[in-house]
């Protein structure tokens, strides 16, 4: 028997205020099979102890909502019996000791989460941080990153069709890895989690169980030192292969009508997977560990009950249909084993080589799980000094090559074509432009999906930083003609101890909600990632939004790119030329300091509200939301995707940084033909928003007032070039 | 027209080519699971793209060994038409039914992209409704799509005329510039001598629809079912 002491107790995250309350409920001393049965389900990871009290603000509902958080994934309505089910989820700390399999079982993980409970995947998307480009394991972790996010993907035939990417020096020796996955199901083909029938069986189908990612929860729920290599066998390796298997074989299976309940083992194995089973259906569970397919000898019932081994899952279903669900796992290869009872003691109790390893009453784990209402204070900066703009002598064309040429605005191509974007065919509108358009097969349906998060606004501001966040995603999703529905969010934040820190996060998840709230736009799922710091420096706060919307008919939708000459320009929204925050402000002037844009949610929801609009009744094709790097870096890209030039024509004074720089926010950049033109400005004009004409589509180049002029051709290939030069560097 | 679609542990282009083959011949294929270990007759057999044996040991190898393929085998040598693209071109070269091999791309990762095709050999059964030299824009996804043969073979292949299709640029141009994974001489897809086999890296299922943008694989599927007719 191992003792149980003191440092054994530190080294599984239970501090002595929990101990002690595992003394009084169990009233003896844990099994070292318990202790770390507790250390998992209560860590950061699975508990959501520092976080519970922010979450549960957000709102869950509206009228397409048909599964919010709680699940393994969130579900909503998309009419005609089909449902998209999705969610979002972070691999931060394996991804930063072992880049290639930490991201690729990130998105292995997330995959399992949608078809456990009945839809088959469609899309793919991430949201992947760095640190500075100097930092000497940035170009190491960005090539392990994307080629294990496209190792996987690629492999199981599911397209990547979107995602974000960002350096900054906050992100050093913390890098975050956000895997998004969203999947087609028949509303009533949902399977969930919920295990029911005392006497059913408890069957484990998939690989089989090895020593790799003992604890990988707990492990992700505490801060990186510099020792963090060591912990690479912490990390699990993926096998997408298996895990292709794995997915036909489920859905194959959930045609058959012999699933009760499902879910697939993710972190804390099948710790949690069995505790969360089994305590949403209120029932207890035994589990004899003797009949866990095992990859290696002599592993123990601690190693067993924590280890991570990729591509597993749980079901519960009734004995006398083992045969046939087996049957279906022998045809696809894969193991299948019926390795526990649900019972009506509601305990989990292990036995291992005929020895009783644990037993605990279920709702201590689950609701006995601490929950932290941690001190907080949200610190804001202060305003931005707008004096530090000091007038520039550099054209604007240069300033623009060097924008676009720099690391967090140059195209993100390299990236995603080692992805593979396009496999099941549905893909409408591939990676690159405001949100990618996957259609739902075989309707003339459309999902639009993007990923959103601007950490150095949340960092500056919280609260105002977790309103744009949302509203960002809003909007992309808008300018592709989609309405918004809901959102799934990864929130990576760094040591909740921390009053800052949790400032940080009670700040974001205040704007939030606010967001939220006024753009109808729920919270149906996500993740929270904390202690991402290394060293006690804490990542910037980074709520990646993952927001899916839906294009009713695939006959109207929009898309960035200029499509004809002789096209009206309008700069659709108020563009006040604030440059805090901004890409100008960091690159150019090398100022860091200052409140971040606002955020009007009212006026954006108007804005939106018409774009769409307009896109629906088939009046507007082409449209980009202006984010990052502002208005003049917005329409390069229309350009450059297009290959149409634009004769801009402003004010005088419009044609400063300012203007063509700023980061204001809800505004949209739309092209128009003449025929069009009259009534989309009767439109704007009608429901009071405020536009502007910036000038006209026409041949090769970008030309401003007739001074200044570019060749869209070179303007493509400094914004394309950046990663090529970086990595050969 | 009797179309079967070879479905191997960790296929994954299996259905797309199936809805292009439904979509202009109105028929749905059968799907024959790689553990069938008779084939029924067949115009033509498709072997997918995809990750067949999850690419373990070496591209196509595994699937190559299959009990199935003996069965592809026996048929292509009795006239049944063999296509295979993508993970399928891998397995035809691995069961010696085209020759040559598959290697790592050039550039040493995954590419996923349109790429122009010049189309060298409008006769065949799988491509006569295109024109010779005919320009088409077809995307790739492959890691190991560098199409390599020893000088004999590339030889005797080009100057018997089968050589399918060749990367190139919007203008034909065929060079270093518009070869995107390393294969010599460009090529993108290849015809055995008695031409009823035909293997290509880029998917021409994928260009088969018009809301996509892409739409110059309809010509490939036609010159198919209009052969088979």
């Amino acid at each position: 028997m191992i003792k149980i002491d003191k440092e054994l107790i530190e080294e599984h995250g239970i501090n002595d205020q929990e101990y002690e309350f595992i003394l009084s409920s169990l009233k003896r001393e844990p099994t070292i099979t318990e202790l770390g049965i507790f250390s998992a389900m209560w860590s950061e990871h699975c508990s959501y102890k520092s976080s519970k009290t922010w979450l549960k603000k957000l709102p869950t509902k509206n009228n397409k909502v048909i599964q919010g958080p709680g699940e393994n994934a969130g579900v909503i309505d998309l009419g005609d019996g089909d449902a998209a089910v999705f969610k979002m989820e972070s691999h931060n700390h394996p991804s930063f000791i072992e880049p290639y399999q930490g991201a690729a079982t990130g998105v292995g993980g997330i995959m399992r989460d949608v078809f456990t409970m009945g839809a088959r995947p469609v899309a793919l998307l991430n949201s992947i941080r760095f640190g500075d480009t100097d930092h000497p394991k940035t170009k190491h972790l960005l090539t392990g990153v994307v080629s294990g996010i496209g190792g996987y993907g690629n492999c199981m035939g599911v397209p990547t069709v979107g995602g974000e990417v960002e350096f900054n020096s906050c992100y050093n020796d913390n890098i975050l890895v956000n895997a998004m996955c969203v999947g087609i199901a028949k509303i009533d083909k949902i399977f969930y989690s919920k295990a029911s029938g005392i006497g059913n069986s408890v069957v484990y189908v998939g690989s089989k169980t090895g020593r790799d990612g003992i604890h990988g929860a707990t492990m992700a729920s505490a801060e990186f030192d510099d020792d963090s290599d060591e912990k690479r066998p912490t990390v699990q390796v993926g096998d997408p292969f298996a895990e292709k298997l794995l997915l036909e074989a489920c859905l194959e299976l959930m045609t058959m009508d012999i699933i009760i309940a499902i879910q697939d083992m993710g972190a804390a194995g099948l710790t949690s997977s069995a505790v969360e089973m089994a305590s949403k259906g209120g029932v207890g569970i035994n589990l004899n560990l003797d009949m866990v397919p095992c990859r290696e000898k002599k592993m123990s019932a601690y190693e067993i009950m924590l280890s991570e081994s990729q591509e597993r899952m749980l079901m519960i279903i009734e004995p006398d249909k083992e045969q046939e669900a087996k049957a279906v796992f022998d045809k696809w290869g894969l193991d299948f084993a019926t390795i526990g009872i649900l019972t009506d003691t509601n305990h989990l109790v292990i036995n291992h080589n005929d020895e009783l390893k644990a037993e605990i009453r279920l709702d201590i784990l689950e609701s006995g799980a601490p929950s932290y209402d941690r001190p907080y204070k949200i610190i804001k900066e202060s305003a931005f000094d707008e004096s530090l703009v000091k007038e520039t002598a550099e054209s604007p064309i240069n300033i623009l090559k060097r924008l676009i040429n720099s690391p967090n605005l140059c195209s993100r191509k390299w990236v995603w074509e080692q992805y593979d974007h396009m496999v099941m065919n549905d893909t409408i509108l591939r990676p690159g432009g405001d949100a990618a358009i996957v259609r739902v097969h075989g309707t003339n349906k459309g999902l639009a999906i993007s990923t959103d998060s601007t950490p150095r606004y949340c960092s500056a501001d919280p609260v105002e930083g977790g309103k744009q966040a949302v509203a960002e995603s809003w909007r992309n999703i808008t300018s592709v003609g989609a309405l918004p529905i809901a959102i799934t969010d990864c929130m990576n934040f760094g040591n909740p101890e921390k009053e800052e820190i949790m400032g940080q996060f009670a700040g974001v998840v205040t704007g939030m909600i606010e967001a939220c709230e006024i753009l109808d736009y729920p919270v149906v799922s996500g993740n929270v990632s904390l202690y991402n710091e290394t060293n006690g420096k804490g990542i910037n706060p980074t709520p990646a939004i993952g927001g899916i919307g839906l294009i009713e008919n695939l006959n109207h939708f929009s898309t960035p790119h200029l499509k004809r000459d002789n096209d009206t320009v309008l700069l659709v929204g108020k563009t006040d030329g604030y440059l805090g925050q901004s890409i100008y402000a960091k690159e150019i002037l090398n100022i860091i300091s200052g409140l971040p844009p606002k955020v009007n949610l009212k006026n954006e929801k108007k804005i939106g509200d018409t774009i769409r609009d307009l896109i629906n009744i088939n009046k507007l094709d082409t449209v980009h939301d202006i984010s990052d790097g502002g208005f003049l870096v917005a329409l390069t890209e229309m350009s450059i995707s297009g290959g149409i030039g634009v004769k801009i024509h402003l004010d005088e004074k419009d044609v400063s940084p300012k203007f063509l720089f700023g980061e204001d926010q809800g505004r949209y950049i739309i092209s128009v033909p003449d025929e069009l033109i009259s009534d989309i400005l009767r439109i704007l004009e009608l429901k009071n928003i405020f536009f502007q004409k910036i000038g006209k589509t026409s041949g090769t180049k970008i030309i401003i007032n007739d001074s200044e002029e570019i060749e869209i051709k070179s303007l493509k290939k400094i914004h394309e070039d950046w990663f090529n030069e970086y990595l050969k560097g | 027209m009797r179309v079967s679609v070879i479905v191997f542990p960790g296929s994954n282009c299996d259905r797309d080519v199936a809805v292009s083959l439904k979509k202009f011949s109105n028929k749905s294929p059968l799907m024959i699971w790689h553990k069938e270990t008779s084939l029924p007759d067949s115009d033509l057999i498709v072997l997918p793209g995809g990750f067949s044996y999850g690419d373990y040991l070496r591209c196509g190898s595994m699937a190559a060994n299959s009990p199935i393929m003996k069965e592809v085998k026996k048929s292509a040598e009795k006239g049944s038409s063999i296509l295979g693209i993508c993970n399928g071109f891998q397995i035809l070269t691995e069961s010696g039914l085209l020759p040559g091999t598959l290697i790592r791309n050039q550039g040493l990762s995954f590419i996923c992209k349109n790429t122009s095709l010049r189309v060298e050999n409008d006769k065949s059964f799988f491509t006569h409704n295109y024109n010779k030299n005919e320009i088409v824009n077809i995307p790739i996804a492959h890691n190991e799509g560098n199409y390599f043969a020893d000088e004999n073979v590339i030889k005797d292949i080009e100057d018997k005329n089968l050589v399918a299709f060749r990367y190139c640029n919007k203008n034909g141009d065929i060079n270093e510039e518009t070869n995107p994974n390393g294969s010599l001489k460009n090529i993108a897809g290849i015809i055995n001598e008695k031409g009823n086999v035909l293997g290509m890296m880029p998917h021409p299922e994928r260009a088969t629809d018009d809301i996509t943008g892409l739409n110059d694989g309809e010509k490939f599927f036609t010159s198919i079912i209009e052969s088979i007719k």
